[in-house]
């Protein structure tokens, strides 16, 4: 009797089915191709966007505000308290205020930093790939010569080199940016090149679509995802490369950051006094701004490798035919107990 | 009406391994017309030079040496940008053929409005339904909003079969269109290019390994063999009367439903490259040439 019913066990092929069910009941509308490349929404996505979210918010309308951050009291390293929500610097600054200036600047960089090398990479590995022969060979090698290059000692010795007056945000963000493309001009050069042999390019090709425009519309969009989180990465890197740069006293001199937030706290001997009040707010803004974009990185991952996607869709489907595995089981008891008891 | 004609036509790859360089004759002094109204068939195995010819000829890919000549009613020659607008190709892979972005439709419109054959945006919205009805992609309406992944393999190639005509291709080039497909489709997308073919007064190049398709569906066989044609004449005359061996070899490779159980060939007869690829037999002339066009013999 118990093989009569039809097995629920779910199968690797029945995924598809699933995919197109949801999406014919969640509308009539076919899904526009850029809806369908939005990652779906799982708990990391949420959790990493609720914090991207709301530190840039604090950064954005933060500073409007809070007090001066450059106003000096003579009250000295205090405790947080009701006048201080994060207590005061050694000359009496608050940290609170100082702390949505710096989230803001850091924000500022690493935007800037994430866009310049998005731009940098695009360009020279997608069109080297695209044109191939010489073009590819020179902006390779280019790449490769960056990629070598250390990037740390260079980012120094290049903010040693420029004054400290003209040191501003968007040397910074230069800096960072030469330095930081290499990696993801590769990746994307691969891409490219893989992408550019299929069938729909040539075919575009054979159209008689301009050079411009296969790589704009029938390239660029299929190299969306990866281009999104490399610029996730690439703010990732900034924001924690300038963090370091300032750190060590080579930052943005116009601005504050949480880099130079960090490099006063250590000349203030913070850690040594344990005005814990002063680094560990702006060390712990980068950490979980740090993870939040990790965290929305993971989801765009599942749109480059749709398989992720599947398994998800395969455990979430297990667990819903063992929900209704158990329903039908203890369903079918009752019905026998009622039975039996009206016998 | 377009015609091409292609006169010794021949692609040679250069090949490093280390400081040695090899040269690889992919097609060879290759020759053959293309008229309206009439299918040709290229047949050869993978790796013969099939579809070199057709990148080639849609130019994909630049001839080492030969000509391509596409030519009007009129006598004008055909060239430059204009090309494309008359010789188009159908490629073996629908599911690669089309950009899983991009819905039906701009599939469709932009060879529309690169060749500038319509108007408008609306003008090229009904043009493209009227395309999808062509090729029997029904609701149009409904098949134009879709993306690629949301059709089968036989819609999708019907839909680059109306990609190919939408600039109003006079010369069709088909590499292996049906190859990829099941074989329950194949007769439809196959009558559907007839139908076209007919309406139209297309010149097709239908490339395959398949004899019996290329039987039913042309009118002329050409057969390639390691870059060369070795064979060439009406298709019945090439199927049912192979002068060539390798010819003979493809024609025994096609099962015969009358023989079932018999072994039709040993693993030895399929030893097939030490065969000679520089005659041809020409079944209208019932000749032997040379690569260099001598006649070698008379049969």
């Amino acid at each position: 009797m118990t093989n009569l019913t039809p097995t629920t066990e779910p199968s690797i092929g029945d995924a598809p089915d699933q995919l197109a069910a949801v999406a014919g009941a969640l509308g009539e509308k076919p899904r526009s191709a850029l809806r369908a490349m939005l990652p779906t929404l799982t708990p990391w996505l949420v959790t990493g966007l609720t914090l991207i979210g709301l530190i840039a918010l604090f950064g954005i309308v933060g500073p409007f505000f809070v007090q001066d951050p450059t106003v000096i009291r003579n009250i000295g390293l205090t405790a947080p308290s009701a006048d201080h929500i994060m207590g005061t610097t050694q000359t009496g600054q608050d940290v609170f205020a100082q702390l949505a200036y710096a989230t803001r600047g850091s924000l500022e960089i690493g935007l800037l930093v994430g866009v310049l090398a998005t731009i940098l990479s695009a360009f020279f590995g997608i069109l080297g790939a695209y044109i191939g022969g010489f073009a590819d060979e020179a902006f390779s090698l280019f790449s490769n010569v960056f990629l070598v290059i250390p990037g740390l000692p260079l980012v120094i010795v290049i903010s040693g080199f420029v004054p400290p007056k003209q040191r501003g945000l968007w040397t910074i963000a230069v800096v960072l940016a030469i330095t930081g493309w290499a990696a993801s001009s590769r990746v994307l050069r691969a891409q490219t090149l893989s992408i550019r042999n299929r069938d729909y390019v040539n075919a575009a090709r054979v159209s008689g679509e301009r050079s411009f425009r296969v790589i704009a519309v029938e390239i660029l969009p299929n190299l969306l995802p990866v281009l999104a989180s490399q610029f996730v990465f690439a703010v990732i890197a900034a924001i924690l490369a300038e963090a370091g740069l300032a750190f060590l006293g080579l930052g943005a001199s116009n601005s504050s950051t949480l880099g130079t937030m960090l490099f006063y706290a250590q000349n203030g001997f913070a850690l040594p006094l344990g005005a814990w009040w002063w680094f560990i707010p702006p060390g712990l803004i980068i950490a979980l701004f740090g993870t939040g974009l990790s965290l929305i990185n993971f989801s765009i991952d599942e749109i480059i490798n749709p398989r992720l996607k599947n398994a998800r869709l395969y455990r979430k489907r297990n667990k819903t035919a063992l929900r209704n595995e158990a329903a039908r089981l203890t369903s079918a008891a009752r019905t026998g107990k009622t039975q039996r008891s009206a016998s | 009406m377009t015609s091409i004609e292609v006169t010794n036509l021949s692609k040679h790859f250069v090949l490093r391994e280390g400081l040695k360089r090899n040269t690889l004759k992919a097609v060879d002094r290759v020759s053959f017309d293309l008229t309206p109204g009439r299918t040709v068939a290229l047949v050869g195995e993978s790796g013969s030079g099939k579809s070199t010819i057709a990148r080639m000829l849609s130019r994909l890919e630049k001839p080492t040496s030969g000509q391509i000549k596409v030519t009007l009613d009129d006598g004008t020659q055909v060239g430059g940008s204009i090309y494309r607008r008359h010789v188009q190709m159908v490629f073996q892979d629908p599911f690669a053929s089309l950009n899983p972005f991009h819905s039906i439709e701009h599939h469709i419109a932009r060879p529309l409005v690169i060749h500038h054959r319509t108007k408008g945006r609306e003008q090229t919205h009904e043009r493209v339904l009227q395309m999808l009805e062509r090729v029997n992609l029904t609701p149009a309406g409904d098949m134009a909003a879709r993306r690629p992944h949301e059709l089968s393999g036989g819609q999708r190639q019907r839909v680059a079969i109306a990609r190919a005509l939408a600039p109003g291709a006079q010369v069709l080039i088909a590499d292996e269109p049906v190859s990829m497909l099941d074989v329950s489709i194949r007769l439809e997308v196959l009558n559907l290019m007839a139908r076209l073919q007919r309406e139209d007064n297309l010149a097709v190049l239908y490339i395959t390994h398949d004899l019996a398709t290329a039987r039913h569906f042309s009118d002329e066989i050409l057969v390639m063999f390691r870059g060369r044609i070795v064979e060439r004449g009406p298709a019945d005359d090439v199927i049912l009367d192979p002068q060539h061996p390798y010819t003979k070899l493809l024609a025994l490779a096609a099962p015969d439903p009358e023989q079932a159980g018999k072994v039709i060939a040993t693993e030895t007869t399929f030893d097939h490259k030490s065969f000679d690829n520089q005659s041809t037999f020409n079944h209208y002339t019932r000749e032997w040439t040379s690569a260099d066009g001598e006649v070698l013999e008379r049969v």
